[in-house]
């Protein structure tokens, strides 16, 4: 496949550029910040989302979706990043989604896609137990009862889980505490017995939450795919939505990169712009490189998604590549900023808290270069 | 079109394996191999029966017209024939300044007769091409370059002197930057020439470089007759025609071995060093070191993709030569370090059989020139600050 957008996913691009620019820009961040909303982002913003198929993104056009696959999910990840736009997009249309799509019954299917379409349903994912990404490491247990399973244990940076109507458990029916074998998904309702939400506010304005799950009682249907084989799953889960914080990295990254050389333009000190100054335009060149090999490296990995093979090699390189620039291109936002980068009323450091939040989940540099390095072999 | 790109992959793919010999279908051992052409060559005979194959063709030079020695082909078919060779791990038949440098700047700028003149013979690796651009005063700053060039009716008189000049002393003909005006702005007065080496008056000097090879000398050029009609392009516009052929110098020089070696080096260092029972490399740190570099070779092989992808639908920005110089030379140098570091002390062998006669250092100090040659980093960075980013000028 070539390394070019087509024609439709340029179109998809423009399209979500020009919605996310007028109706979720940072001064919306800034307003639901302020406000200390409770849900954290507009549900009127996530319908018109829906309007315009970016819930169903993913979902097959049978199923109620426009079934466009992970490229185009990425260009509307990366239009959320300049935007820094508060959404369930992650949570709901790409984890969800994926997880529904890829491990689904066909009643599963039928019963959840139509209404992630419509912007009806909210998903999140209950994987991580651990403060650093390390997702074998699952110590909930999922003990055989009645006609299924009774769940126990505590899940940390479930994002989005104070506004989810289902969240997708992972939970250990078998093996030690960090095998991949015995793990198991599980669809389970936010306001089941036993189940504690904890709303976290993060340093980006989202919000995550903790889940403690008291001996939950699921029904056998509530399994999303095989009883201990839930790992390759939750691998594409993670992986699907690896590719797509890449590309809301590139997207921030890119955005915060083009207000610093902006400002590089109109900022004057010692009586010249400080743009003109060598030291500040020889970064700026080499975080140009940076962020364009992050565009390429994204690029690939949304392709390989889409091409359905083993992507986990280019998911890597793009999370971990992506991780890598945003801290790289956020810091050199703030520090090319002088002092007004320091201040909370200038947007810039909005940016470095989201890069800091989308490096932080679902593996960071260091977890993604291990991870390829064993992956070639080494 | 798909389907046409398919008949045309099975004819090259057999074509390939009709006429490739083995010999050929291996890696470059050393400098030695490389196959530069020229009038005092000596071919290897499976060298010279894979480049008379591939001349036949004009595979050389795939994507030139065919009149001027090329095979004609659109990008997407010279795609195609890249990715065959690749696949039965084929050498180039040929390389050379011609066919990366002056080549793409006389089809743009030469008259008809001179690309009839000088294409085919490079296509056919019978002439080889040297680069006289830079002078001891003129580096960085290469427009205030003094070599001049004195209007004599018929012919120009060419006097000073070029340095670092590239095989200067094994090459044929120069393609060369002179001065033929002195009373314009230092952009404005240079004009393009191109002349043969044997001409009298030409002399070169071969350099020592730190690798021990001595690859470049100083060039000089005392009353050195040229006729008028190898003046290529405009009088005194010689400097666009020297900025467009840097940008296919560096684009040349920022694809060198980031491909070849691509991964490859975590591998290599599993094996020499050894892993734990989990299959990781026993050298922490070191292997992290290397993931990060195969990462950033990884993106980088990805974004020379997409570029090329991108120019044949008409998409990209412009100076991403300089982009792609400087991330690609310096990416190299990185991986060369790491080659050095996983080899330890076997890597500072600098003679003798075992070292092949010390491969390992030499390409190490080598590749240390890649970030100067062809424009240093600093200057593609003020190039990129410059034409992309568009920042003030100090
Ligand atoms: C938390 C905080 C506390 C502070 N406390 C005090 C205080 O108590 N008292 C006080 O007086 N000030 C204080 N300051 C101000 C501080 O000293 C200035 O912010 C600082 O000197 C930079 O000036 P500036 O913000 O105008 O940035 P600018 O000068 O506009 O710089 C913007 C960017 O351009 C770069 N730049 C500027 N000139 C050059 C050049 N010639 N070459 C290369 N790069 C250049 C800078 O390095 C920077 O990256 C404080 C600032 C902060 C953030
Ligand atoms: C192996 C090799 C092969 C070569 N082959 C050829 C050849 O075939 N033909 C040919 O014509 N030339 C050739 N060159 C020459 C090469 O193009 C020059 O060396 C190069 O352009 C740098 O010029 P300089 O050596 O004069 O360094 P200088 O220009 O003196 O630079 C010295 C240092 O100052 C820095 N610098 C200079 N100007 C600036 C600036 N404006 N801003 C920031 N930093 C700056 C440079 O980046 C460098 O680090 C070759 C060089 C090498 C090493």
């Amino acid at each position: 496949m070539a390394l070019v957008l087509t024609d439709e996913q340029a179109m998809i691009r423009d399209s979500a550029d020009g919605f996310f620019a007028e109706k979720a820009p940072v001064s919306e961040l800034r307003r639901l910040r302020d406000a200390r909303d409770e849900v954290g982002f507009s549900r009127e913003l996530w319908k018109a989302m829906a309007e315009m198929g970016f819930a169903g993104i993913l979902v097959p056009e049978d199923q109620g979706g426009v079934g466009l696959g992970y490229v185009a999910a990425g260009l509307v990840q990366e239009a959320i990043g300049r935007n820094l736009t508060l959404s369930p997009m992650l949570s709901t249309a790409v984890l969800g989604a994926t997880a529904i799509i890829a491990a689904g019954t066909g009643e599963q299917k039928a019963a959840l896609l139509p209404r992630i379409a419509a912007g009806d349903l909210l998903l999140a994912l209950a994987a991580e137990e651990k403060s650093r990404h390390t997702p074998n490491q699952v110590e909930t247990r999922a003990e055989p009862s009645g006609n299924g399973f009774r769940l126990t244990g505590r899940k940390s940076f479930v994002l989005d889980g104070h506004v989810a109507d289902k969240l997708i458990v992972v939970a250990r029916t078998d093996g030690e505490a960090d095998d991949t074998k015995g793990l198991t998904l599980f669809l389970v309702d936010r306001d089941a017995a036993g189940v504690t939400v904890d709303r976290t506010v993060m340093v980006d304005s989202r919000n995550a939450a903790r889940v403690t799950l008291d001996g939950v009682q699921v029904d056998g249907a509530d399994v999303l795919g095989e009883v201990g084989g839930g790992w390759p799953v939750l691998e594409r889960v993670l992986d699907a939505g690896r590719a797509c914080l890449a590309a809301e990295m590139l997207g921030l990254s890119g955005e915060s990169f083009r207000q610093t050389v902006d400002y590089l333009k109109q900022r004057e000190q010692f009586g010249v712009k400080i743009g003109s100054f060598q030291a500040l335009q020889h970064r700026a060149a080499h975080l140009f490189c940076e962020i364009e090999l992050v565009r390429s490296a994204t690029l690939r990995a949304l392709q390989a998604l889409d091409e359905g093979g083993n992507a986990a090699l280019f998911v890597s390189l793009a999370k971990g590549k992506a991780s890598e620039v945003a801290k790289l291109a956020t810091n050199e936002a703030v520090q090319m900023h002088g002092g007004i980068g320091m201040t909370d009323e200038f947007d810039i450091g909005f940016f470095m808290k989201r890069a800091r939040a989308a490096m932080e989940t679902f593996g960071d540099g260091a977890f993604h270069s291990d991870r390829m390095a064993r992956l070639m072999g080494y | 079109m798909a389907e046409s790109l398919d008949a045309f992959r099975s004819e090259v793919r057999a074509y390939l394996e009709a006429n490739c010999p083995p010999e050929m279908r291996q890696p470059f051992q050393s400098e030695d191999d490389a196959p530069w052409g020229g009038r005092n060559f000596k071919w290897s005979a499976p060298q010279k029966a894979w480049l008379d194959a591939m001349a036949a063709k004009g595979w050389t030079v795939p994507t030139w017209p065919t009149e001027y020695g090329g095979g004609g082909l659109s990008k997407d078919e010279a795609k195609v024939l890249a990715e065959e060779m690749r696949r039965i791990k084929a050498r180039p038949p040929l390389q050379s300044f011609g066919i990366w440098m002056l080549g793409p700047a006389l089809l743009k700028y030469g008259s008809h007769e001179q690309k009839l003149e000088y294409l085919p013979p490079i296509a056919r690796g019978e002439i080889r091409w040297c680069q006289g651009y830079s002078e001891p005063g003129a580096g960085s700053d290469l427009a205030s370059l003094k070599t001049r060039a004195d209007d004599h009716g018929d012919h120009w008189v060419i006097n000073g002197s070029k340095v670092w000049t590239s095989y200067a002393d094994q090459a044929d003909w120069i393609f060369c930057l002179v001065r033929t005006d002195f009373s314009a702005t230092k952009h404005n007065g240079i004009s393009f020439v191109l002349f043969d080496m044997a001409s009298p008056g030409v002399s070169t000097k071969p350099i020592k470089l730190i690798s021990g090879y001595s690859p470049f000398c100083e060039t000089f050029f005392d009353n050195v007759k040229v006729p008028k009609s190898q003046l290529v392009g405009e009088l005194n516009r010689g400097w666009d025609i020297a900025k467009y052929l840097l940008t296919h110098e560096r684009e040349m020089i920022g694809a060198m071995d980031t491909g070849g070696s691509g991964p490859g080096l975590g591998q290599l260092a599993g094996k020499l060093i050894g892993a734990d029972a989990d299959g990781r490399m026993n050298d922490p740190i070191l292997r992290g070191d290397i993931v990060r570099a195969d990462m950033d070779g990884l993106a980088f092989m990805l974004t020379m993709e997409r570029v090329k992808d991108e120019a044949k639908a008409g998409q990209g920005v412009g100076a991403l030569s300089s982009m792609l110089k400087y991330y690609g030379t310096e990416l190299n140098k990185r991986r060369q370090e790491l080659f050095m570091s996983v080899r330890g002390s076997d890597g500072l062998m600098w003679e003798g059989e075992e070292s092949r006669n010390g491969a390992q250092p030499r390409n190490w100090l080598r590749s240390r020139a890649n970030s100067i040659e062809g424009g240093t980093s600093e200057v593609q960075l003020n190039i990129i600050a410059k034409r992309v980013l568009e920042l003030p000028g100090a």
